[in-house]
């Protein structure tokens, strides 16, 4: 498959509850000395300090496609504004979207997946999401919104750690874990993180999906993540590291794995139908998989109710056919989407 | 110079070598007619003056992305990502019209026959009379598209689910058509009866204004960007599908109930359309650089230029119908003298 994504923009989208740091990891990628240029889209004027003129003024407006589904909802402004930019393509390397503290990633995520014109000129790079190690914990306990952008995080800033006792540390980031085991962590005092870190990350370049592992065995800082084997199913209970494992009431992630093949025209048919009737608590869902009487592996991934997927790459020589999936989702119907996989499996 | 007679013939002629080449240079949005003088404006920064001879010259108007351009016979009025809104004529004079104290986009712009000028930045429209102070109209969302009637001095404003009709000279005069979606582009038929928009899902909507009767106008495989009234407005002739989609408007009813024409297929998306001023032709280019000639009683067609480049992104006819300025969106472009 020619490669064409190199030549679409990167678009990265900052999420964070208010006051979790949003602003100052922006104002830092911006002044860093990197030399690149960022067209900026930030929903309020005046919080960057960094003089710049790609820096673009949005409304957060979202509009329901007229197909039904009230989870397909776009950011109409950003279709305009990535529209807008494009005529000055070549006068910067990336964009970045910074939402404000209340909005749901999901919108700006769909906009890529349903717009041809943003389709062609841009590709959604990662949902990067600021979280304050002091205050998350509260949060996402009255904060549905909270919630939705830990969940939909590719990358978690863990913030204002400095503010934090170890122990308290340990409690936020279990606490985050217990909603998104598969998103990077880092953390971090003032947003100093290395900028390799939030951006270029290909969260959504199918051609990138290399596993699907949780995260959080890799978070310990002494822990040796070079030769743990891959034998942790994600089954609850475990005690990683020392890390303390909190199962979120209501947003969780739900994980599948076989080492049998699928029968794709059983699995394709169960994935739509399961994302058709299930997307709106589906926030995101990723797969790596082994179909029969195919000797590439097949990759997915979605938002809600929309998907997109492709043959990723030839089975390498004794490498294991396993197929992997994971949902990150509200109140997933947990036995429904197992005893559906199970139906795909051959035997 | 004579009227432009497409004959008899139904097979395939090609005009192609009549065709006058421009290489403009700069990616090409959108092109315009004042007087025999197409300007082609690009996509940042400059709009470049095309004699009939060829002959170029460039024009800056914006400090940055050109977002919106309207034109009538004397000039062309263009809105910039700078804040600035500017008209340009002929002789190729900027006039800056009006700047945005936030120096926020100026997403739309249109122009009424008698020079009124309406620009529209974020919710906002703005009318500029010429007389008095400019005019302001808050619509619920962001302003996809903006058109004056073509009676009376009355502006359509698109928007999140629905359009706003606006008589900016009387207070509290304004009417919601409402429909579901985003509306984008928007046109009012030459006859003042119907209004129509470009959604940004793959579909018109369109409104007969006496009674605000929906018309649902879907099925395009690709969003509809281009929209052009042939001559007399009987047909509403669109982009956004692999032949040019022409909706019936003769009748009082409009296309209702009614099977739109789908004239020159080919196996590209069609990019731009541009009906002739006066006579029941039109112009279309599509996403693989093809431009067609073809007459909308029998679907006959020219060949102004074959495909192979980059996809056409501006499509003009002259006022008198005489010359057909095209450009794609590397910035080759051409003029065709008939």
């Amino acid at each position: 498959m020619p490669d064409l994504t190199s030549s679409k923009i990167p678009v990265t989208v900052l999420t964070g509850y208010l006051g979790a740091g949003k602003t100052t990891l922006l104002n830092r990628i911006l002044s860093e000395n990197h030399g690149k240029k960022y067209a900026v889209i930030v929903n309020e004027f005046g919080e960057i300090g960094i003089d710049n003129d790609l820096i673009i003024g949005a409304d957060e407006e979202v509009f329901e496609m007229n197909n039904g589904c009230v989870c397909c909802t776009v950011r109409g402004d950003l279709v305009r504004i990535l529209d807008g930019l494009m005529k000055r393509k070549g006068k910067f390397d990336a964009i970045i979207v910074e939402t404000t503290g209340l909005a749901d990633p999901a919108p700006v995520a769909q906009t890529f997946f349903v717009d041809e014109d943003v389709q062609k000129n841009a590709r959604l790079d990662a949902v990067v999401t600021v979280a304050d190690a002091k205050w998350l914990s509260d949060r996402l306990k009255d904060a549905p919104e909270a919630k939705n952008q830990i969940a939909f995080a590719d990358v978690i800033v863990l913030n204002k750690t400095d503010l934090v006792s170890k122990a308290e540390l340990a409690e936020v980031e279990a606490r985050i874990r217990g909603i998104n085991p598969y998103a990077k962590l880092h953390r971090t005092e003032r947003c100093q993180v290395a900028l390799s870190d939030v951006l270029e990350r290909g969260a959504f370049d199918l051609d990138r999906i290399l596993e699907i592992e949780p995260e959080f065995l890799e978070a310990g800082d002494d822990h040796d993540h070079h030769d743990h084997d891959h034998h942790h199913g994600h089954d609850h209970g475990h005690n990683h590291g020392g890390l303390k494992h909190y199962h979120d009431e209501d947003m969780q992630s739900l994980s599948l794995r076989t080492d049998k093949l699928l029968d794709p025209s059983k699995f394709m048919p169960w994935l739509q139908n399961l994302v058709a009737v299930e997307g709106q608590k589906i926030l995101r869902s990723k797969g790596i998989l082994a179909f029969t009487d195919d000797d590439e592996r097949y990759v997915f991934q979605g938002v809600h109710m929309m998907l997109e997927g492709d043959h990723q790459r030839a089975w390498k020589d004794g490498e294991a056919r396993e197929s992997r999936l994971v949902f990150i989702g509200r109140e997933l119907p947990e036995q429904t989407i197992r005893d559906g996989f199970e139906s795909c499996i051959t035997t | 110079m004579k009227e432009f007679d497409p004959g008899e013939a139904a097979s395939i002629i090609s005009v192609t070598d009549k065709v006058v080449p421009v290489a403009i240079g700069m990616a090409v949005t959108s092109v315009h007619f004042l007087g025999d003088t197409a300007a082609f404006v690009g996509a940042e920064e400059s709009v470049a003056m095309v004699s009939g001879q060829g002959d170029i010259s460039r024009v800056s108007v914006h400090g940055g992305g050109i977002l919106c351009a309207a034109a009538d016979s004397g000039r062309i009025v263009l809105g910039g990502d700078d804040g600035k809104l500017v008209s340009l004529n002929a002789k190729g004079e900027v006039v800056l019209l009006a700047t945005d104290a936030k120096r926020r986009w100026i997403d739309n712009v249109a122009l009424h026959p008698d020079g009124v000028v309406a620009w529209s930045v974020g919710k906002t429209a703005f009318v500029h009379t010429g007389k008095g102070e400019d005019k302001s109209f808050e619509v619920p969302s962001t302003v996809g598209g903006l058109v004056f009637a073509p009676k009376g001095l009355r502006l359509a404003i698109a928007h999140y689910n629905g359009v706003t009709l606006w008589f900016p000279n009387m207070v509290g005069s304004a009417e919601v058509l409402e429909w579901a979606g985003s509306h984008l582009g928007v046109v009012f038929s030459p006859d003042n009866k119907f209004l129509v928009t470009a959604m940004h899902e793959p579909a018109l909507h369109g409104w007969r204004l006496a009674d605000s009767r929906h018309m649902r106008m879907t099925g395009y495989p690709g969003r509809v960007r281009s929209m052009s009234w042939s001559a007399g407005g009987k047909a509403l002739a669109t982009s956004g599908a692999d032949s040019v989609i022409l909706w019936p408007f003769a009748s009082k009813d409009g296309p209702m109930g009614k099977e739109p024409a789908m004239l020159a297929p080919l196996q590209a998306r069609a990019s731009m359309v541009a009906c002739h001023p006066k006579q029941d032709i039109f112009a279309a280019g599509y996403s693989d650089g093809t431009i067609l000639m073809v007459r909308l009683q029998d679907g006959a067609e020219i060949l102004v230029r074959k495909n192979g480049t980059a996809p056409v992104s501006a499509l003009a006819w002259n006022a008198k119908g005489t010359l057909l300025a095209f450009a794609d969106e590397e910035g080759d472009a051409g003029l065709l003298a008939l």
